[in-house]
């Protein structure tokens, strides 16, 4: 700065003497240089932790337990709602399902067989391409509960009539033998799939292919198994039967015909992609209307649409929110060992008052005693928390081997509970650490 | 620049409720590089006060005080706590050594606040430091497997590692035996001797009389300010009784109370 000044340059060469405040900078320089680093107040906080470890593991049980809690709680919700979704959606995907009786007419249903009913004509409505440019396929159903018998083997089992175009629509595979074809349902064939769960208690020793089952009085002749799907409730394919439409209709549950037209339960369709589920049910929803003369505006209806994505996403968010209760309660229990934290670093503060005096004494100042003592509590609350990663992520999979729940462990869930067990030994931390700075060397030395 | 201390007027009030406890009533001396200095009084006299003080514990009311060139009272805690580092050896009544610590890792203590400094060289200035008070042998013994003696050692040892301007030493002996204290103050006697400015502040006659000037603090003023050797003006006499049975404290004290 002054070097530039001409008379400064001609002065340069000599050596000026330091004035007085000059020679102060220097020395105030050369004392604030240095300073003790961070990884040697690290090495203090872990010796003070490893020469006590019996202190130390007990002061980290309460953050370990939070932890595990919310790894644990968040992994069984996560487990919950995947297993949830998986058999929503083993049912086929994207689907529309019509049920007749309007979803706000509460009670009050029609009689089978009234002009309320869904028929056959109603199916084939829907089929029409030009109508309902994006629906893909259409499944017709009619299904009842019926006593299924087999030898000495019995079971009461969902039995759905459906068209050989239900196996496409429910994404449906066969373990073996085959599926109901058009065949069978336009010469009311008995003949029967049997769902995995019904043809294992059926046929507990297996080779149920070609066998007979009588339901409710009648012969059928097993032609197919299907494939376990895997979901469980909510209408499993793998509690059910499957029988021609037709012979559903007519010989077994004795559906009435309206109009000269069979009746159905229900009618399944399927939109042909995820985006344009919406577009699709308004589709069925006009579609229905005009086939039973309805107001268009949709205040008679006398059918209600059951869209899948709906279910799907109330369900997910039902399960989420559980999920997240549960984990607000294991949170409350991290909170806790915080708090044990600071309670046993509050305790150590005043057990270590003359060592803090002392290391004040020796050179350290305000900031390198607080950094010790917040480290100890992160520390702390850092072993807590891996271990408690350690032990939640056993019980996940120890629930998930013990085959009550399906659990899932994820990075996001591990990564949320450490850092919250960090940000509360960090928190829980300041108070002790804090108090512990400000403590004057002359009391704090001679304190007894 | 040969003053190490410069104290002018030093005056500092504690304010203890509606109370104004005056501690330092305007103290003022200078202490030269390499002099070895007791400072003594009876309990509540100021003398802790000074002491701390001395050590940059505590900052003046009013007044200056200049420790190596270093105008201490202009200094924020930061910087008083870079100067206790750097200038100050601390040696306490008490040792104040770190129990889990082992005698080396108590000695490399200051140094890790220092910074800048490797481990390595840490350890080996440490025990440099401990072979110079003799505990070489027992650099690895934690302090409850140490006597008193060797603890005091220890925490010497601890003060020099730094290569202090001064040794301040608050009662070195008052947790020591006789034959103990002996020797402790003749380490610091050997330490003066090799450059070392050293500050004893005791109430003992017997740890006074071994250094070579004496500051006595009265109600928070300097009453005396002496060579040790004319401290005790019959000191033919004492001589003479020390030769049959050491004064007692009491006897010290009757000798200095009323003078």
């Amino acid at each position: 700065m002054s070097t530039h000044s001409p008379v400064m340059k001609r002065v340069a060469p000599i050596a000026i003497p330091m004035n007085e405040a000059e020679r102060l900078d220097a020395e105030v320089d050369a004392l604030m240089d240095g300073g003790i680093g961070w990884m040697e107040t690290l090495g203090f906080a872990l010796t003070t932790l490893r020469t006590n470890p019996l202190r130390t593991l007990l002061t980290t049980l309460g953050v370990l337990i939070g932890v595990a809690a919310v790894v644990a709680l968040l992994s069984i919700g996560r487990g919950a709602q995947n297993s949830i979704t998986a058999s929503i959606t083993s049912n086929g995907a994207n689907l529309l399902t019509v049920r007749s009786g309007a979803s706000s007419s509460g009670g009050v249903r029609g009689a089978v067989g009234d002009s309320s009913s869904l028929t056959m004509s109603d199916a084939e409505a829907l089929t029409d391409s030009t109508r309902n440019p994006d629906i893909a396929q259409v499944s017709p159903e009619y299904s009842g509960n019926a006593q299924l018998v087999a030898g000495s083997n019995n079971v009461n089992a969902r039995v759905t009539g459906a068209s050989a175009i239900y196996a496409s629509v429910h994404n449906s595979t066969l373990a073996e033998g085959g599926f109901i074809s058009a065949d069978d349902v336009s010469t009311t064939a008995k003949v029967i799939v049997l769902g995995a769960n019904v043809s294992k208690t059926l046929f507990p020793d297996g080779g149920a292919l070609g066998q007979t089952v009588r339901v409710t009085g009648q012969q059928f002749t097993v032609v197919g198994v299907l494939a376990s799907s895997g979901g469980s409730g909510f209408g499993s394919s793998d509690d059910g039967v499957i029988i021609p439409l037709s012979t559903a209709q007519r010989i077994l549950f004795g559906a009435r015909s309206v109009g000269g037209s069979w009746t159905v339960s229900t009618i399944v369709t399927q939109a042909s992609s995820a985006t344009v589920v919406d577009a699709a049910q308004a589709e069925v929803e006009t579609t229905m209307r005009e086939e039973h003369s309805l107001a268009l505006d949709g205040s008679a209806d006398n059918f209600s649409v059951i869209n899948q994505a709906t279910i799907l996403a109330t369900v997910t968010q039902t399960t989420q929110m559980l999920t997240m209760f549960l984990a607000a309660i294991a949170a409350i229990s991290l909170l806790v060992g915080g708090i044990g934290i600071m309670n046993i670093m509050l305790v150590s503060v005043r057990e270590r008052t003359r060592e803090i005096g002392l290391r004040k004494a020796l050179g350290a100042c305000e900031g390198d005693i607080m950094r010790q003592f917040l480290f100890e509590s992160l520390a702390l609350s850092g072993v807590g928390g891996l271990a408690g990663l350690a032990l939640g992520s056993a019980i996940a999979l120890a629930v998930n081997l013990s085959g009550l729940l399906t659990t899932t462990l994820s990075w996001d869930v591990a990564l949320l509970a450490f850092g919250f067990a960090l940000a509360v030994g960090l928190f829980f931390g300041i108070a002790p650490a804090r108090s512990a700075a400000r403590l004057d060397p002359i009391v704090a030395l001679r304190y007894e | 620049m040969n003053a190490m201390i410069v104290a002018q007027d030093l005056r500092r009030t504690y304010t203890m409720g509606e109370f104004e406890v005056q501690a330092l009533r305007g103290v003022s001396f200078e202490i030269r590089r390499g002099e070895f200095v007791a400072i003594v009084g009876p309990s509540g006299s100021g003398k802790s006060t000074l002491m701390n003080m001395i050590g940059c514990l505590d900052t003046p009311t009013s007044g200056s005080y200049h420790l190596d060139g270093l105008p201490i009272e202009q200094l924020d805690p930061a910087l008083l706590s870079a100067v206790r580092n750097r200038k100050i050896g601390f040696v306490f009544q008490q040792f104040h050594l770190l129990a889990r610590s082992t005698a080396l890792e108590n000695v490399a203590l200051p140094l890790a606040y220092r910074g800048g400094i490797s481990a390595a060289e840490r350890h080996r200035k440490a025990a440099a430091a401990l072979e110079r008070v003799g505990l070489g042998e027992r650099m690895g013994h934690r302090p409850q497997e140490l006597s008193g003696g060797q603890q005091q050692r220890v925490a010497i040892a601890r003060a020099l590692v730094t290569d202090p301007a001064l040794l301040l030493a608050d009662e070195p002996t008052g947790a020591l035996d006789t034959k103990t204290s002996a020797e402790i103050m003749g380490l610091f006697a050997d330490l003066n001797r090799a450059g070392m400015t050293v500050i004893v502040v005791t109430h003992e006659p017997d740890v006074a009389r071994q250094t070579k000037r004496l500051l006595e603090i009265r109600d928070g003023q300097l009453v005396r300010d002496v060579l040790t050797a004319d401290a005790w003006p019959d000191e033919t006499h004492v001589q003479k009784a020390r030769s049959r049975r050491l004064p007692t404290r009491q006897q010290w004290r009757l000798r200095h109370e009323h003078a």
